[in-house]
């Protein structure tokens, strides 16, 4: 548990570091597009990643399970370092959910098969217990009665709900979301929101690149706030959106919440 | 109309068919294995794989295969005794199969490739972020897409290839339609008409219903996205 203030301080139901950055560099081409990125997520942290587009918010993101590479510096996931290749690699991705602003569900499967495809071929779950499971997954997130159906008959709610749980299905340490409702119809967002809102409460580790500030405030440890590669600044989500301390927040916050 | 039955009865040219078919089928299964692994190849993140992969298609794809049947019979037979079979015509057979597949390997390689690219690559990312390794990820969520957005150009691979197969009469196997074809124009130049029209029709015959199949299949088993 945190030891490093009285229990009265937000943030004290945290555990051990569990996510870990440092120094980490990255450039596509002429833009530096992660600059020096320190930064620690704890074992049941809830950190929402905010910032203009184009910051390296969802650069970010996926450099955790290195679907993006970095130039310099590391990433250690509970302890160890990202493998650069292999086995190795896929072994510790099999740890890090990840949830996708396109959802990405596997086409050609069914919901069900979606879900537990990774638990069969990669935990090595008979089938049956991998969709005995896979079910109970799908009906906490409301999905169960599509479980037959292909993702392409699914609303974007719906598919994105599905990817929920298929990253659940693997048992993640993290779980990444990566602008998880950019993509989805407004009357949609709000399912897609329960469902991760429910998960944070849980004690999910979880680390979100969103807009969405109801979500924030209501589930969010920290908010981090990235702008052109840097983070800014980071606070609890009431501190930032009430007090935001640098220019950069103070003016992105202004244009978001002006309507 | 005499004619053709009289040609029929006289030379046995539905077998000569079926002898290319057999050629077609052997040479279709094993260019589409070798042809998959040049496409694994090519899309694997590992550089001397991509390399091969890619060296060995602008290799034979830009090589005339009447050059690789000859080479088999005359150079791989001929001079340096690789045999498939101890009966001549079984042997002839089988190197003309093997030149096939070298030959045609290259384009189900690159008819497979372009199914790949029907592929969204957040697919891959789906599939590497719940920690399927590259190999597991490619056969089990990349390639089967790929192969359903693939049918089209592969089925147009599978046509050039059931025509290519009267190339084995450089190959030596004597009893393919061409073949055969050479020896009635020889013995019976008055039924030329009917000779030439009788193994032209043959092929668009066997031929249109796997342009058809193929519209057909890709359509339906399109992937929905």
């Amino acid at each position: 548990m945190d030891n490093s203030g009285s229990s009265t301080t937000p943030g004290s139901h945290l555990g051990a570091p569990l996510v870990e950055l440092e120094g980490v560099n990255k450039h596509f081409g002429d833009l530096h597009v992660l600059q020096e990125i320190e930064l620690t997520v704890r074992r049941g942290e809830v950190l929402v990643v905010i910032g203009p587009s184009g910051s390296g918010k969802s650069t970010l993101c996926r450099a955790i399970n290195r679907l993006e590479t970095i130039d310099e510096g590391e990433i250690r996931i509970d302890g160890e370092p990202l493998p650069a290749e292999g086995r190795d690699l896929a072994r510790l991705r099999a740890d890090v959910g990840m949830v996708f602003q396109a959802f990405n569900l596997f086409a050609h499967k069914t919901v069900l098969d979606n879900v537990t495809l990774g638990p069969r071929k990669v935990r090595k779950l008979s089938k049956s217990d991998a969709e005995t499971e896979a079910l109970e997954l799908l009906d906490r997130v409301g999905v169960k009665n599509q479980a037959a159906k292909f993702p392409a008959q699914l609303s974007g709610g719906q598919q994105q709900r599905v990817a929920i749980a298929r990253s659940l299905a693997m048992h993640p340490k993290v779980m990444l979301f990566d602008e998880p409702t950019s993509a989805l119809d407004p009357e949609m967002i709000n399912e897609v929101l329960d469902s991760m809102v429910r998960l944070a409460q849980e004690g999910m580790t979880m680390i979100v690149v969103t807009h969405e500030m109801g979500f924030a405030r209501k589930a969010a440890d920290r908010v981090v706030f990235m702008a052109d590669g840097q983070i800014v600044e980071q606070d609890t989500p009431e501190e930032f959106f009430t007090n935001p301390k640098s220019d950069r927040a103070k003016d992105f916050l202004s244009k978001i919440l002006a309507h | 109309m005499q004619e053709y039955l009289d040609i029929v009865r006289e030379y046995d040219v539905l077998g000569a068919f079926w002898v290319n078919i057999q050629l077609a089928f052997w040479a279709a299964l094993f260019s589409l294995v070798l042809g998959s692994i040049l496409a694994l190849f090519r899309i694997s993140p590992i550089p001397s794989l991509q390399w091969a992969g890619s060296a060995y298609v602008t290799v034979f794809r830009n090589m005339p295969l009447t050059i690789i049947m000859v080479f088999m019979v005359l150079g791989a037979w001929g001079q340096l005794e690789f045999s498939l079979a101890t009966d001549f015509d079984t042997n002839f057979f089988w190197l003309a199969v093997v030149g096939l597949t070298i030959y045609h390997a290259a384009f189900v390689c690159e008819a497979i490739r372009s199914g790949v690219n029907t592929v969204p690559v957040g697919q891959a990312e789906a599939a590497r972020s719940i920690g399927l390794p590259f190999v597991a990820a490619a056969r089990l969520v990349i390639l089967p897409q790929a192969f359903r957005g693939a049918i089209a150009p592969l089925g147009n691979v599978l046509i050039a290839l059931i025509k290519n197969t009267t190339v084995a009469a450089a190959a030596s196997v004597a009893t393919e339609t061409s073949s055969v074809m050479r020896t009635m124009i020889e013995f019976r130049p008055d039924y030329i008409y009917a000779i030439f029209f009788t193994f032209a029709i043959g092929y668009v015959i066997l031929v249109t219903p796997v342009g058809l199949l193929s519209t057909s299949l890709s359509r339906k088993l399109a992937v929905a996205r």
